[in-house]
């Protein structure tokens, strides 16, 4: 398990944080919304793994679709050089 | 029918009346087999990601169909064989989101717009607001 459990032997446990697209205001994955997307690529252009960002597993699968489909058409880049 | 958003991304040289002419005819094709635009909308010549064809703009817009798949096929098939399109992609989609698009909304794309004319023409002709400037492209 990841989430460490408050009590346990770590010093350092970091609280875990709720899945950003869950929740009553939470943003709808859209591949035009290339500011919302943007968040979620590393500098260097790469999708960054939901284990930094903690996107949920549905929602990380829907926000990858969403970045490949915005790079299709120019709109996020495959690669940063 | 089902629904579908197309974008496609027209190279940098032409002019956005040029780019709206081409968003009405590929509309055309569509009305003309039985289907309906929804809505169009043009973004103005966004900086494309990566260099496309030796083309680092791109006059881009994004049309909101209803309409049988025959009539998405035919106009993609025209899109292909269009030289002034140098990216196009089509989503299927279960709704068709009512008001702008994100890129409407946001403040990088200050000349998008509906295209006024094609499709529903009762779609609101609503400007963006240019207030909402936090800082410049």
């Amino acid at each position: 398990m990841r989430a460490p459990s408050p009590g346990g032997r770590r010093p350092f446990f970091r609280r875990r944080k709720t899945c950003p697209f869950s929740g009553p205001n939470a943003p709808v994955i859209d591949y035009k919304d290339v500011k919302l997307l943007e968040r979620f690529i590393s500098e260097r252009g790469k999708i960054v793994p939901s284990r930094i960002t903690s996107v949920s597993a549905p929602k990380q699968r829907e926000l990858a679709r969403a970045i490949k489909r915005a790079r299709a058409i120019a709109l996020l880049p495959y690669v940063v050089k | 029918m089902p629904l579908y958003e197309h974008t496609f991304v027209a190279r940098q040289d032409i002019s956005p009346q040029q780019a709206e002419d081409l968003a009405r005819e590929f509309s055309a094709i569509i009305e003309n087999m039985g289907g309906r635009i929804a809505r169009a909308e043009y973004w103005g010549l966004r900086n494309l990601a990566y260099r496309v064809k030796n083309n680092r703009k791109g006059h881009y817009v994004l049309l909101n169909i209803d309409a049988p798949s025959d009539a998405v096929k035919e106009m993609e098939r025209n899109i292909r064989l269009n030289d002034d399109v140098i990216r196009n992609m089509t989503v299927r989609v279960e709704e068709i989101e009512d008001g702008s698009s994100a890129v409407m909304r946001s403040r990088s794309s200050n000349d998008a717009r509906m295209l006024v004319g094609i499709g529903d023409t009762q779609a609101e002709v609503r400007r963006p607001r240019r207030e909402d400037k936090e800082d410049g492209e």
